[in-house]
């Protein structure tokens, strides 16, 4: 496991309140981890935060799954 | 007017988390104001406050891992959480946890606050200065918002019927349980849970309260002597926090589920001085028509009541206002009458404190007993003629207790509580 999917999977857990091992990367933070619309706001927050980058509003709506975010914060660490 | 009860009673103060630790610490001539410890107060004038205290629910502390998870504390401001731990306290007591839609629907929520969650937006503000628009959270707003506890304890239980919430400065939590059971008297609800939830104690809540000259500054080095209502030497109150919240039911609905009714609110009358922001009328006319209006309300006459719980906050002027008003309203009935304040043992828990008070006051009537005012040692002048219950608890009949509370503005609102008869 790569360590960005590492950092992202921590961060979903401690925000969501969710336990590890429902944090798979095809996960959806709506469906699957019981997060809603503000939740996921607050997460994209907290990946910009632990990755220092800019995750701007459009790309933020295409963040649904886990997979998305490390797919996302890699494309830009790239 | 359908008949209003209450059934189930909530608390978190700076004496402790449950009714039970409060009304037995408070009986006790326990005070719950000291040293505030949880941020640096080397500049501010006053140095203590009515914190609650930490520690478990078996030693009648506040842990709020026990009540709310943590990833939903993280989303409410510190006075949504006392409104939500004093509500589920009140609602379990009450025995009234409806899952049909007619129970839901008929079933409300009117949790105040005076100010908010002055906190997280304090925090707020300086996030967004520091670091800009793009870090500010998006429960921010909902943490912040007054009417939220009402919100939150509305979407927990699933009560669907009337969600408000009053914000009227100290008077809040009065004017709650008295516009709460209006709803019900009228037929809007049969249920409501009331009352108010306060948490500003912090930097710039001290500070503005401070800098309006309202607070305390005298007994920073022996805070429990500091919440001294009527004795010549108080100086100002002394800030607290906490909630207090009641289930109030309409009459029939109580007795058909056999409900523990507590007592009823027979009476409530609200008024306003329209004189000046933070200082109330010399004549205490305010707070006298207030009184009046509920003792019409209630149909009584000032030798029906046994029992003042004042809104007497330790302040120079609010304490002998009130007093005057309450001899002119009582006339030769002041003689018999007991009055006290119970914020000489919690300080002042502004949108929180109408609520508390009533709970107190409606435990007096249980227990035909009355709470202290720990400090009055020497009465200043012109403070005589009316049993003040200076420093110990003491029993006596109460039959029916009376509840002051005054706000900033110059809002007033008086309730008054029985047995059921």
């Amino acid at each position: 496991m790569s360590d960005v999917a590492e950092r992202v999977k921590k961060i979903v857990v401690e925000h969501l309140g969710v336990d590890e091992s429902k944090v798979t990367e095809d996960a959806s933070f709506i469906d699957d981890l019981g997060a809603d619309s503000l939740d996921t706001v607050e997460l994209v927050m907290a990946f910009e935060e632990e990755f220092s980058c800019e995750i701007p509003d459009d790309a933020a709506e295409k963040i649904l799954t886990v997979k998305d975010a490390i797919d996302f914060i890699k494309s830009q660490e790239g | 007017m359908r008949r209003v009860v209450i059934t189930g009673l909530g608390m978190v103060t700076p004496l402790g988390c449950g009714v039970k630790t409060n009304w037995d610490r408070l009986m006790a001539g326990k005070s719950g104001i000291r040293a505030i410890d949880s941020f640096d107060v080397s500049d501010l004038p006053a140095k203590i406050a009515g914190m609650v205290p930490e520690g478990t629910k078996d030693e009648g502390g506040f842990d709020p891992s026990e009540w709310v998870e943590p990833k939903e504390q993280r989303k409410i401001d510190r006075f949504i959480l006392f409104g939500m731990v004093a509500a589920q306290q009140a609602v379990e007591d009450s025995g009234w946890t409806p899952t049909d839609a007619e129970g839901q629907e008929r079933t409300g929520v009117m949790i105040g606050s005076g100010i908010g969650g002055l906190t997280t937006i304090a925090e707020a503000a300086v996030l967004l200065q520091e670091r800009g628009p793009r870090r500010i959270s998006p429960f921010f707003i909902p943490s912040a918002l007054i009417n939220l506890v009402s919100g939150q304890v509305s979407i927990k239980y699933g009560f669907k019927g009337p969600n408000h919430s009053a914000v009227t400065a100290c008077a809040t939590g009065a004017h709650a349980i008295g516009d709460a059971a209006r709803l019900i008297a009228l037929d809007d609800a049969d249920v409501m849970v009331a009352g108010g939830a306060e948490a500003a104690i912090c930097r710039l809540g001290v500070a503005g309260f401070a800098a309006a000259r309202a607070l305390s500054t005298g007994y920073n080095d022996s805070p429990e002597e500091a919440s001294r209502p009527w004795d010549e030497g108080r100086d100002g109150f002394i800030m607290g926090e906490g909630a207090g919240v009641v289930v109030l039911e309409e009459y029939e609905h109580a007795k058909k589920r056999g409900a523990t009714i507590y007592g009823e609110v027979i009476g409530y009358g609200l008024s306003g001085d329209a004189h000046h922001i933070t200082a109330p009328a010399d004549d205490g006319d305010g707070g006298f028509r207030a009184m009046k209006a509920a003792l019409k309300r209630a149909q009584i006459s000032v030798d029906d009541i046994d029992y003042i719980n004042a809104h007497g906050t330790s302040t120079p002027l609010g304490d002998a206002i009130e007093f005057g008003a309450v001899k002119r309203l009582f006339g030769n009935a002041a003689a018999n009458v007991s009055m006290s304040s119970t914020k000489s043992a919690i300080g002042h828990l502004l949108g929180a404190a109408g609520a508390v008070e009533a709970i107190y006051s409606v435990l007096a009537i249980r227990d035909q007993a009355v709470p202290p005012t720990l400090n009055l040692n020497n009465p200043s002048e012109g403070i005589d003629g009316m049993d003040l219950v200076p420093n110990q608890a003491r029993e006596r009949p109460v039959r029916v207790a009376l509840s002051n509370s005054f706000g900033f503005g110059g809002t007033n609102a008086a309730l008054i509580f029985s047995k059921v008869a």
